[in-house]
């Protein structure tokens, strides 16, 4: 009889190990919040990470997306911050924008430090291009016309002045040897694919971005890129071009997508945001959401994203400090 | 033809039960996104891709129902225009300036129906010229540098002289006043924050229609609840509702209106970052120094209703040359058709043509059958809208607050968007009291970021030159149409100077 009961009660712990769920913390009403309006990368990482945990069955019913646009983030970031710390059923969509604008100030009052970072689920890397006709073919090439007469080749990005965009092709400017990276010369366009067009006009010499943005007129052999700035060659359509760690010049400029959430969050709470988001990233699905969208393999989860975002603030703040845009 | 037996492939595609219901669907639901202030074609776009998404749709019928509440906004952006004076999206601003005047002087359902027919044969013609030109036109987008940019604003600004208003200098007033609202922001130049007082909300600028809504509608009302509604009687009695159709003669004296609206429309719209608003802006401009001899423009020539329409959808038609072709977007609108393209997995790019012809030609398809649905829809829907009229200010003028107010948090969902709005409605009010024209405002909003950003762009590029804007033939040639515009009338003026008249638009804010 005892043996009966011992056996029960173990097939009871063993069943409620299974049934429950292995984190203290139940999610109730999920939330995610994009912070800029339907359609963006923020919009998307939102919804698209919300039906695969949705598939998974990682939340119960449906993750609401919110879009709160305004600031470039700063808006939304401001609310996470002030109306919703202790919030335990949220999480936020974020990028290397993100992390750019806490970097450089630009949410004022709010620093990284107020928020949890949850995990990524890809990259973008950057690529850097020439028009299909244009004598550079490499990119210490392009440097080595730079350190000469910085004048001469004037480089098209979609971020603002200081924004992603620019600053990969600065840090690849600094790597090449040229001191004063505030000679090259960044003209910012509204977007990728305005920036791709002047290339092709001939107004500028290169065009700094991310792979995704480029892959239309890679496709049509209209532009040539010269360096990939990733850890290696990415797979796919840009197999064939080489990274700019090959060509000697080690840097890598990756747009990550990931999440954030609110700083007050328990850890019980945080934990299961770690272990559902990391699930999304194991899973068939999303490898072909990635696959489908450009996005490149980036595997950062609880502590090690934290570390990851802390440095690529530091680094951003860095080179910042040095092109003068923050004091 | 490769392309007819392509176009013919692409109505196999678009012409299902299910595209079609689609279509209407998004017709009707994009004629009345776009009739409510401060909902506009990128809003109700927007709005509609979480539905598309939750319906599972195939990639073609996603854009078919995008498409179709695109062009249903850009014809139902004009309904308000004509019968409140206020303007329903950024593109029928244009409208305003004659269709209001034509409703209050009885002729709602001729001005009502004559846009439509507009409407149509701008976006009528325009997608043709998708069909033919998409490749060409192309290499005219890559005519236009930094340089020609610039130009090109400037002479939309040399005409904008002549749009609004008897008193030059007020307009240019008010212009100035909306170059200084444009500047709000984060400039993207060098990063730094302007006029935005540590305000995060204010680093991404105001944005177009929360100025619009505020400086003509809530204005609007503001005006009213001065009145208390004493003159509520009076403009009940003056208002007619006229017949539902266009004569043939103002069908036939404005065709010309409408093909010259649809020329300049259309290759404003194939510039990515010229859009719409350019287009009906410039095609009313142009058509008020071709035509306005007798000084009737302003005070209801159905021409000035006829040129913008046509030009604002022609242009919506032209903005997607560079989005299927380029992946760049001329609008605010195709900018989010193009995020979701991608979101639907397909790249735009030079090689969508080839890569995806069943999207593209089915998108095209689309286009035509949206269209043409779109009048059917509209033209006997014209003596339902003119009702609006009927109704009392009293009641009316609260709905309109009411839509106003809902329409912009529903965009944003902040309430300082809805602060700001006030403020635009506080700021209107006090411009109409002293007879300063709006629409000179909302032109400096809309073109002066651009014009400034494009000025930067092309001197940064020239190392410092400023002979850069004057390159290449293209610019000089801009260069040379806008000073003419600028300075011809003044000295033709001398000879044909229009019979001022004390009731015109302005005044008529009461």
């Amino acid at each position: 009889m005892k043996k009966i009961l011992a056996q029960a009660a173990a097939a009871a712990v063993v069943v409620m190990a299974f049934s429950a769920p292995s984190f203290a913390f139940e999610p109730e009403a999920t939330e995610c919040i994009a912070p800029a309006n339907p359609g963006g990368g923020w919009d998307f990482t939102c919804r698209q990470v919300g039906k695969t945990l949705q598939d998974l069955k990682l939340v119960p019913g449906t993750m609401q997306v919110t879009n709160m646009a305004g600031g470039g983030g700063g808006v939304a970031y401001a609310a996470v911050v002030n109306k919703r710390n202790d919030s335990n059923d949220l999480i936020v969509a974020a990028s290397s924008a993100t992390s750019t604008r806490l970097a450089q100030g630009a949410f004022p009052g709010n620093t990284m430090d107020q928020v949890r970072w949850v995990a990524s689920v890809g990259a973008d890397y950057g690529i850097i291009a020439v028009a299909k006709d244009s004598p550079i073919n490499t990119l210490p090439e392009l440097m080595e016309k730079l350190k000469a007469d910085p004048a001469s080749a004037p480089i098209a990005g979609g971020s603002a002045v200081g924004g992603w965009d620019h600053l990969k092709v600065l840090m690849a400017a600094k790597k090449a040897g040229i001191d004063d990276v505030r000679t090259v010369k960044y003209v910012a366009f509204d977007g990728g694919g305005e920036a791709v067009t002047q290339l092709l006009a001939g107004s500028v010499a290169a065009f700094t971005g991310d792979a995704s943005e480029a892959k239309g007129f890679v496709d049509s052999g209209d532009i040539k890129v010269i360096a990939v700035l990733a850890p290696e060659r990415l797979e796919g359509d840009f197999a064939s071009f080489p990274t700019a760690k090959e060509q000697g010049i080690d840097v890598i400029g990756a747009n990550w997508r990931g999440f954030y959430a609110p700083g007050g969050m328990s850890d019980d709470a945080y934990n299961y945001w770690v272990d559902a988001i990391g699930k999304v990233y194991d899973s068939a699905e999303w490898k072909e959401t990635m696959a489908a969208n450009g996005l490149a393999p980036l595997d950062k989860r609880g502590a090690d994203f934290q570390a990851f975002v802390q440095e690529s603030v530091s680094d951003i703040q860095a080179i910042s400090k040095e092109i003068g845009i923050l004091k | 033809m490769d392309t007819l037996a392509n176009l013919g492939d692409g109505f196999l595609i678009a012409l299902t039960w299910q595209n079609l219901a689609l279509a209407l669907l998004g017709c009707f639901l994009g004629t009345i996104i776009g009739a409510l202030p401060g909902l506009g074609p990128s809003n109700g776009v927007a709005i509609l891709i979480p539905l598309a998404f939750t319906l599972g749709l195939p990639a073609t019928s996603a854009l078919i129902l995008l498409t179709s509440v695109y062009y249903g906004a850009m014809y139902g952006g004009r309904i308000s225009s004509i019968l409140l004076g206020i303007p329903g999206d950024e593109p029928a601003m244009m409208t305003t300036l004659d269709g209001y005047p034509m409703a209050r002087n009885g002729q709602a359902g001729e001005a009502l129906a004559l846009s439509g027919i507009a409407s149509f044969v701008g976006a009528f013609v325009a997608t043709w010229g998708l069909v033919f030109l998409a490749p060409q036109l192309v290499n005219v987008a890559l005519l236009f540098g930094p340089a020609e940019y610039f130009a090109l604003y400037f002479l939309a600004f040399a005409t904008l002289g002549g749009v609004a208003s008897r008193n030059q200098g007020k307009a240019a007033f008010a212009a100035a006043l909306g170059l200084g609202i444009a500047m709000i922001g984060v400039d993207g130049q060098t990063g730094v924050p302007r006029l935005t007082f540590g305000e995060v909300h204010l680093y991404d600028g105001i944005d177009f229609l929360i100025a619009i809504v505020g400086l003509f509608a809530l204005s609007e009302v503001f005006v009213f609840l001065e009145h208390r509604g004493d003159n509520d009687g009076a403009s009940e009695g003056k208002m007619q509702l006229g017949r539902v159709t266009p004569p043939a003669s103002m069908l036939k004296e404005t065709s010309g209106s409408m093909g010259r609206g649809t020329i300049i429309g259309f290759i404003a719209g194939v510039l990515p970052g010229a859009g719409a608003s350019l287009g009906s802006f410039l095609a009313y401009a142009f058509e008020k120094r071709l035509n306005d001899k007798k000084g009737t423009f302003g005070k209801g020539d159905p021409r000035g209703v006829a040129a913008p329409e046509a030009g604002n959808n022609a242009a919506a038609g032209g903005a997607l040359v560079p989005m299927l072709a380029l992946g760049v977007p001329g609008s605010g609108t195709t900018a989010v058709l193009l995020a979701m393209l991608m979101a639907l997995n397909i790249t735009p790019g030079p090689l969508l043509f080839t890569q995806q012809p069943d999207v593209v030609w089915g998108l095209i398809a689309a286009l035509f059958i949206g269209n043409v649905m779109l009048l059917v829809l509209n033209l006997p829907m014209v003596s339902i809208f003119v009702r609006v009229l009927l109704i009392p200010t009293k009641y009316l003028m609260p709905t309109v607050a009411m839509i106003s107010f809902v329409g912009i948090y529903g965009i944003s969902g902040s309430t300082f968007d809805l602060i700001v709005m006030i403020l635009f409605g506080l700021l209107g009010w006090v411009l109409r009291k002293y007879d300063v024209p709006l629409v000179p405002v909302i032109m400096g909003v809309l073109l002066g970021n651009a014009m400034e950003v494009n000025l930067r762009r092309a001197i940064t590029i020239s190392d410092g030159d400023w002979s850069v804007l004057v390159g290449s033939p293209l610019a000089i040639g801009l260069w040379a149409l806008g000073i003419a515009g600028f300075v011809l009338p003044i000295i033709v003026g001398r000879y044909f100077r229009p019979v001022p008249q004390v009731n015109d638009e302005v005044a008529e804010g009461d």
